[in-house]
């Protein structure tokens, strides 16, 4: 993994104390709200329903395990002792006091991590594949790049102002894990015709209240190219994007307004003044981030699968784990593992500073001192050997991490809704928790198969609801929770937005809602479908007419 | 009432009688009057001015079992804190 060089560990020390002072200056009445307010969200400091919140960057999703000891240790300390995985591969405090704040920051700046550029308008922590470096379908390690990426997007000057926040996710894998076209870009490594490894570029994507799939605007980027595109990218961005509406100002709406032909122009037109500028990444640079990504001392070992299939057939509850939460590895002997933030006892998402620790420990002794958090907010220890698979499986039982549910029903996207955030307008983890309660029968949830549902408790859609394969949206009407459906929604490579059910439900039908949805797939699903492939095959209609009847 | 967010620790708290602040709900002022109401937003302002609290609004309470309770379902559970239980 990376290491901060001189220069990192300098600029983020230096961050946190210039942010005491500011805090500082406000807690002794030297600032206003208004003065301080674009300071602290520098800082990764929001003020939601009860408290201030915290967000922390974990670029790309990649932690060791001193790190994620180190936040079980701000839980603990400044918060209530737990925390909250983000959808955007982060992790939030929900109860942290602003007089603490630069303590935590200090705290966070001894293990590489920071709150800088976690919110504002400016680029925010770059997203990738929780399968980095271990997949077998993949082409590169995308972490180089997200890598490269996040030392060029760094307090850079230029970009520091932009019309609204900026998200870009990396995959280096045709199986799109990280959502990319979701993203204000997306980049996509491909081969092209000579076997060379290059970027699909999209722009574009992005959720809330006008949803949009990103375009391409590049089928085949080298990758030495790849900080000037981005920067000709930025620049059209930075110039033409709306400033004078908030909820205009991404850069979706700047492309579809723009229309993709006449934005790929203006880029390539910036671009050629830049692309063999400074910006030029030289192999011997990208070979130097690389070395960081080394694999790890992997033995050599032979596939144990014949072992694992006789656990298998020897233990049903250990037999479901492996089918929903263990991939596969690109190395023999080896495996990926999932940990499921889903378990019926806790919101989506959130671990106690006891887990933190205690899965610390395991990482350490079953994954090279590495995890990864993946943006349907679970955890990955991305380096196992398959031999030890029934020993982690035990110890994560006893921590309730073991719940087998990756990719069905009950692994939802949540966000935390009105028992958190200020913008809600309707809670989102309750619905959750009633959810995975209807759906606590592991058979049943393995009937149903591969599913996301995802929820947002307001048009922000920080919970991807309309990318769920059934996305739930909670609305305010009239002073009551209410919750609107969409079908057909996805995320990976094949990415579309879900359809708009009709009315939406109150918050005591919402989950009835959703079983009916399910029972009419199951009723109408051919063999060997999941819901979206039922879904894309039979359309809106017969969900519609279980939903509402027959008008 | 008047509820707000104290500006060192972030919690919420309520405008009292005494022109202080309480986060217990129970022990917050509630205004009978537009006048009363106005008055305290006008402290409340004063207070946020003083680098004390933030953000402080006025919302409607009733009477529950003799506590006063915000009526929006919103303002009840930034009163009350999250409807789900915090992990432990
Ligand atoms: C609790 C404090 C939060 C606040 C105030 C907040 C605010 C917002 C807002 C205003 C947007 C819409 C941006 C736009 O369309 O221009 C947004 C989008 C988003 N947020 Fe949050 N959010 C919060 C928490 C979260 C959490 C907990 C997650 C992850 C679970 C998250 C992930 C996202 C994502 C993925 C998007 C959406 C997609 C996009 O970029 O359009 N946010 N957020
Ligand atoms: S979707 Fe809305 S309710 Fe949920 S976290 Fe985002 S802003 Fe808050």
């Amino acid at each position: 993994m990376y290491r901060y060089d001189e220069f990192d560990t300098r600029l983020v020390q230096e961050r946190v104390e210039q942010f005491r002072r500011q805090t500082g200056r406000r807690l002794n009445g030297e600032m206003n709200e208004d003065q301080f307010l674009p300071l602290r969200l520098m800082n990764g400091v929001y003020l939601q329903l009860h408290a201030y919140m915290l967000r922390i960057n974990v670029p790309y999703g990649a932690m060791r395990s001193r790190q994620i000891r180190q936040l079980a240790h701000i839980a603990r300390t400044y918060d209530k002792g737990y925390g909250h995985f983000t959808t955007r591969q982060n992790m939030q405090f929900n109860w942290i006091q602003l007089k603490d704040v630069a303590n935590a920051q200090a705290d966070l700046a001894e293990v590489e991590m920071h709150c800088i550029q976690s919110s504002g308008n400016c680029i925010r922590n770059t997203t990738s594949d929780q399968y980095a470096g271990v997949a077998k379908d993949e082409i590169e390690d995308p972490r180089v790049y997200c890598e490269i990426i996040r030392q060029w997007s760094t307090l850079h000057p230029e970009f520091s102002y932009l019309p609204r926040k900026f998200k870009i996710a990396v995959t280096g894998s045709p199986n799109d894990r990280a959502a990319v076209a979701l993203h204000d870009i997306g980049l996509r490594m491909h081969l092209n015709k000579n076997g060379e490894p290059g970027f699909e570029v999209l722009v574009g994507g992005g959720q809330g209240r006008t949803p949009f799939v990103a375009k391409t605007i590049r089928d085949w980027l080298p990758p030495e190219h790849l900080l000037s595109y981005l920067e000709a990218i930025l620049r059209v961005y930075n110039l033409d994007g709306r400033r004078d509406n908030k909820w205009k100002a991404r850069i979706k709406i700047l492309v579809h307004q723009t229309g993709t032909k006449e934005f790929r122009r203006l880029v390539d037109t910036e671009w050629d003044k830049i692309r063999d500028s400074a910006l030029k990444l030289p192999q011997a640079e990208i070979d130097r981030i690389n070395a960081y990504f080394a694999p790890p001392d992997y033995e050599s070992l032979d596939d144990a699968g014949e072992t694992i299939a006789a656990w298998r057939a020897d233990n049903a509850n250990f037999d479901a784990w492996v089918r929903a939460n263990v991939a596969e590895h690109k190395i023999p002997g080896y495996s990926i593992v999932n940990i499921s933030l889903k378990s019926a006892n806790q919101p989506p998402g959130d671990m106690t500073a006891a887990q933190m620790d205690a899965f610390a420990d395991l990482a350490d002794e079953y994954s090279f001192g590495e995890l990864r958090v993946n943006h349907r907010q679970n955890l990955v220890l991305a380096d196992v050997e398959q031999l030890r698979l029934r020993e982690l499986w035990e110890k994560l039982r006893a921590l309730d991490l073991a719940t087998p549910n990756i990719g069905r029903v009950s692994d939802m996207i949540v966000c935390p809704g009105l028992d958190y955030c200020s913008l809600a307008n309707a809670r989102s983890i309750p619905i959750a928790e009633e959810i995975n309660k209807r759906f606590s029968d592991m058979d049943r949830v393995h009937d149903i198969g591969e599913l996301t549902i995802n929820i947002s408790g307001c048009m922000n859609a920080c919970g991807h609801h309309h990318v769920g394969h059934i996305g739930i949206l909670g609305v305010d009407k009239r002073g009551k929770e209410f919750y609107q459906f969409t079908l057909g929604g996805s995320s990976d490579q094949t990415a579309s937005l879900g359809d708009r059910t009709g009315p939406g439900f109150p918050a005591d039908k919402a989950v009835d809602a959703v079983e009916t949805i399910l029972n009419t797939y199951i009723e109408i699903r051919n063999d060997g479908e999941c819901f979206l492939d039922t879904y894309r095959r039979a359309g809106l209609a017969p969900f519609k007419e279980a939903l509402y009847g027959n008008p | 009432m008047i509820i707000a967010n104290t500006l060192a620790d972030g919690f919420v708290v309520f405008l009292t009688a005494d022109n202080g602040w309480t986060h217990d709900i129970a022990d917050g002022a509630v205004a009978e009057t537009d006048a009363a109401a106005d008055a305290m937003l006008l402290t409340a302002k004063q207070a946020e001015r003083d680098c004390v609290v933030i953000d402080p609004n006025l919302i409607p309470v009733e009477i529950v079992d003799g506590r006063p309770q915000p009526t929006e379902y919103r303002e009840y559970i930034r009163a009350n804190g999250p409807s789900v239980p915090t992990p432990s």
